[in-house]
């Protein structure tokens, strides 16, 4: 059975052991270190990028505005173009609906085009549980599902294995799925790609169903967008008799022009190149050509209950491109497994706890799992304001406790709210503050120091107060010039 | 309720919620003033000519006259044995090939995906290119082969002529949109396929043609 | 020319805790002609309420800041973040608060409220301030002043027009300290391995001084350079601002 994300601890827990890893801190800064150089050097190439930014946000909070009216212009020209259209109001639905699409073909695998919405809904698993293999054929999703491993990256789902883990779980897992790795496989990625073509390309050329998701669903056309790099995505669109896309109903676009700025937008922002390799577009059944058995599954899972928060609601902008990833300085450190989804990073951040409801302590711990640089804002070319979704979302985790047994910090905030809201009782605490800078004979650190302030001082040296604050000095200044 | 109606309620719904959000209109200031997008038709050819071979395509330009020469020459200079041709491709290129000793095969012959293994490259024309990302579209109508021909080759020659390059992405998406309302499928291609999923390295060559031709021709 | 009227928000941070740097900005304005003035009332921003989820505490924060600082002309802030707490999150607050007159108040009162950078180069228009401060120096660019308030190069232009002064880069200057506020405590082990990469960044570059325009990130830097021993010191670009020969920081 594939692994799931189901019972990940608070973010804090998965961040200690990824903190552990140096091995993993060290392919994680790596990647991200590269991906952001190439995304600078050709972002730097667009003279209007910004207005591109603020074009992407204004096209999709045109669909999202309206997104009754677009989802039902969406379904009317896929109909009309041959396709079925599907709708699950969640996960279990969803998978019900593609494992019955599958079991109707009498096939008994699928071949997968990377898909965020698959995983989040883990079809994979649902379709195992139905005595359907689902083969994953981007080479990063292969590496993680070969190594019975969980995806740490939007884009590249194993930036958390080096060539040589690949090596070695290509050496170790292909022969039991397929054909095994070429005897004297080396860990050059560009025999670690050769590994992959030859092991997979059997599974294409007999595969007779896909399951995809989709970049982009234009609503004025009824056409598909898959962005791609490797032809696999190409093999799965286009040689089985049967394709089944599982797309979030936010993934709209409201029309054909629209593409015009998204396909500058996300190649820039994802992979750092002018363009990805291949970008396939189909608008339903094509005659003689392609899969004749085309079904698009249109999932919810959460996304309206995103769409009910005024302020929360433009995550749903997010077009999976990972470039706030790459700039985290978080998710550098600790990597995608901590975020407990398959969603990492500053947009996991904010959409895992919309998506799935606060109720769970990763749910809760993850809007604070961010020091609110706002480097992720600055780089998303759909202008998410990513640090101010995370302050609302504090602020709903917070106001969600209320009324109920005040915790420490709770009881902390409102004392230090207290306080500061008058000068007079801010100057009371400055006069214990100094007391203790008096004591201290003008020392100007302290090493370790009791909780709660040990969290600090574990390594770092905490300031030691100063024996007088500004503005007894400006006091008596003041007085003194009185 | 079914799932439809269900979903859609939701979204009503969801859009009734009051209040409102106040964005941002801030930004970066821009790090860079960009590069010039070209104007002329010469620029535009030379801009879409270094951003084909900046993905590590083979680009020639040639003139009209002698297309049929360049797709037989090119074919050859790869070693090519076995060639697959659309429906609707130019007869005189298929001549051509035949001369200089390739064995040519029509798309109607092969029935089988796996066919298309035995053959060493496919040919096809394009419908637009994009200068400034060094693109290729194919909207499969004839000479260009349904989806599975340019796939499962290893070498996919494309013949672009001069007037179906476009400066921008957005105007080869205007240019597109007839095919699409026609109900055409889109390929877009910029180099050979590749991958950067292992430490972000890239490598040319995965599923896709490894080798991608291209030959641009003007006059 | 007629002297300019500045009300001084220390934050009270900084008044509690690195009472130097308001001193600083003191000695800096009047040097530079301006009058200042202290409004006793003052307290706190709210900005550490805001970011850790308690906007109901916060709100009289901003209440009682729109009433200190609402009837000058300008309120000069050393400090990015509590800066960019007043300009970019009081408005939301006040919305919040369901109080128009409130958001009235916030809307006259956050274009006058400068970060110390952001006044002298726009508000006064000078670079160079008259200082002196004969060290090797570098300047982390905090990410509230970097991306919040986006006072850009202004800091930088300040201190390339100090006499006597080596400014050397310092490499990934962009990137976030790890301070965060409450994520220094909450999520301490990132917090630290984030720090820990700034400071050896720090001590790269050889400075002697560490200079930024944000005394919190500065004691979470500054704190894991003292434990390391590393003989760097940090201070707020305002007290680099006011060193002269005559009276040398």
């Amino acid at each position: 059975m594939s692994r799931t994300f189901v019972g990940m601890p608070k973010f804090q827990v998965g961040a200690r052991h990824a903190l552990a890893d140096t091995q993993l801190r060290r392919n994680l800064a790596h990647a991200t270190r590269t991906i952001r150089a190439k995304r600078g050097a050709v972002v730097g190439e667009v003279a209007d990028w910004e207005e591109l930014r603020v074009k992407g946000a204004e096209a999709k909070d045109r669909v999202l505005s309206n997104l009754d009216t677009y989802l039902v212009e969406l379904e009317a020209r896929l109909v009309e173009a041959g396709a079925t259209v599907h709708w699950a109001r969640d996960a279990a639905e969803a998978n019900g609906i593609v494992v019955d699409l599958v079991k109707a073909t009498g096939a008994d695998e699928v071949v997968k085009v990377k898909s965020m919405a698959t995983v989040e809904i883990e079809l994979n698993q649902a379709l195992e549980a139905a005595g359907i293999a689902a083969w994953e054929t981007d080479l990063a999703e292969l590496i993680v599902q070969l190594g019975d491993d969980l995806p740490s990256h939007i884009l590249v789902p194993a930036i958390h294995r080096n060539r040589a883990e690949v090596r070695e779980i290509f050496l170790r897992e292909m022969g039991k799925v397929g054909r095994p790795a070429p005897e004297g496989l080396t860990d050059e990625p560009p025999r670690l790609a050769e590994a992959a073509r030859l092991h997979l390309r059997e599974k294409f050329l007999r595969a007779k169903v896909a399951v995809s998701g989709a970049n982009f669903a234009i609503a004025e056309t009824g056409t598909l967008v898959v962005v791609e790099s490797e032809g696999n995505g190409r093999m799965c669109l286009t040689l089985p008799d049967t394709l089944i896309s599982v797309v979030g109903i936010e993934k709209l676009l409201p029309t054909w022009d629209d593409l015009g700025v998204f396909l500058q937008l996300l190649p820039r922002s994802s992979t750092g190149e002018r363009m990805n390799p291949y970008t396939s577009m189909w608008t339903g059944r094509t005659e003689e050509d392609g899969p004749q058995d085309v079904h698009v599954v249109l999932v919810d899972n959460g996304r309206t209950n995103v769409l009910a928060d005024v302020v929360g609601r433009q995550a749903l902008r997010c077009i999976r491109c990972s470039a706030c990833l790459n700039v985290c300085p978080v998710y550098e450190r600790v990597g995608g497994k901590a975020y407990g989804s398959v969603y990492p990073g500053p947009i996991g951040a904010v959409l895992g706890p919309q998506l799935r409801g606060r109720q769970g302590k990763l749910e809760q711990s993850l809007p604070y799992a961010s020091t609110l640089c706002g480097a992720c804002f600055d780089v998303c070319p759909v202008r998410i304001e990513l640090p101010d979704l995370l302050v609302h979302l504090r602020t709903r985790v917070v106001d969600d406790h209320r009324g109920g047994l005040p915790s420490a910090e709770a009881l902390t905030m409102r004392a230090g709210a207290f306080t500061l809201s008058r000068a007079d009782r801010l100057e009371k605490a400055q006069n214990a503050a100094t007391g203790v800078g008096h004591l201290l004979r003008g020392r100007a650190s302290l090493g370790r120091v009791p909780w709660p302030l040990s969290a600090w001082s574990e390594a770092r040296d905490v300031p030691a107060p100063p024996r007088h604050t500004f503005r007894q000095w400006w006091a008596k200044r003041e007085g003194g010039r009185g | 309720m079914n799932a439809r109606e269900a979903i859609l309620e939701r979204v009503r719904t969801a859009l009734q919620a009051p209040g409102s959000h106040a964005a941002r209109t801030d930004g970066p200031q821009p790090t860079s003033a960009g590069l010039p997008v070209p104007t002329s038709r010469e620029e535009i050819l030379d801009l879409f000519a270094d951003r084909v071979a900046d993905y590590r395509s083979v680009v020639e330009r040639t003139g009209s006259g002698s297309q049929a020469a360049a797709v037989a020459r090119a074919l050859s200079g790869h070693g090519v044995h076995r060639v697959v041709v659309p429906r609707g491709l130019d007869d005189d290129w298929v001549q051509a090939l035949t001369r200089v000793g390739i064995e040519v095969t029509a798309e109607g012959d092969i029935s089988e995906h796996a066919l298309l293994e035995s053959v060493d490259a496919v040919v096809t024309t394009a419908t637009v290119g994009i200068a400034t990302t060094g693109t290729i579209v194919l909207d499969h109508a004839g000479g260009q082969g349904a989806r599975r021909l340019t796939l499962v080759p290893d070498l996919h020659l494309i013949v672009v002529r001069a007037d179906q390059v476009v400066a921008t992405v957005p105007e080869a998406v205007t240019r597109l949109r007839e095919a699409v309302l026609a109900g055409r499928p889109l390929t877009w291609i910029s180099g050979p396929s590749a991958t950067s999923d292992i430490e972000l390295d890239r490598v040319e060559g995965v599923h896709g043609p490894r080798t991608l031709h291209v030959l641009l021709v003007e006059g | 020319m007629s002297a300019v009227r500045v009300a001084l928000f220390a934050t009270c941070f900084n008044d509690t805790m690195w009472p130097s740097t308001p001193k600083a900005v003191v000695t800096l304005l009047e040097r530079l002609g301006c009058t200042v003035e202290f409004p006793r009332a003052q307290t706190c921003c709210g900005q550490m309420f805001t970011n850790t989820g308690y906007a109901a505490e916060a709100v009289p924060l901003v209440r009682s800041f729109v009433d200190v600082f609402g009837s000058y002309d300008a309120v000069v802030v050393p400090s990015g973040s509590c800066t960019g707490s007043v300009r970019e999150q009081h408005a939301g607050l006040a919305r919040r608060a369901g109080d128009p007159g409130l958001e009235a108040a916030v809307e006259a009162v956050t274009p006058k409220v400068h970060e110390l950078s952001e006044f002298l180069v726009d508000v006064l228009g000078v670079t160079d301030v008259g200082a002196y401060f004969p060290h090797r120096v570098t300047y982390h660019p905090t990410c509230h002043s970097l991306r919040m308030i986006r006072v850009g190069d202004r800091p930088l232009r300040l201190l390339r027009a100090v006499r006597g002064i080596d400014l050397v880069d310092l490499p990934a200057a962009e990137e976030c300290c790890g301070f965060g506020g409450t994520f220094a405590m909450k999520n301490a082990d990132v917090s630290i391995a984030m720090g820990s990469d700034k400071a050896r960044h720090v001590r790269e570059t050889g400075a002697e001084v560490l200079i930024a325009g944000d005394n919190s990130c500065l004691a979470h830097i500054g704190g894991l350079l003292e434990r390391q021993r590393a003989g760097v010191r940090t201070m707020h670009l305002a007290e680099v601002l006011a060193a002269t020969e005559e009276d040398p920081s």
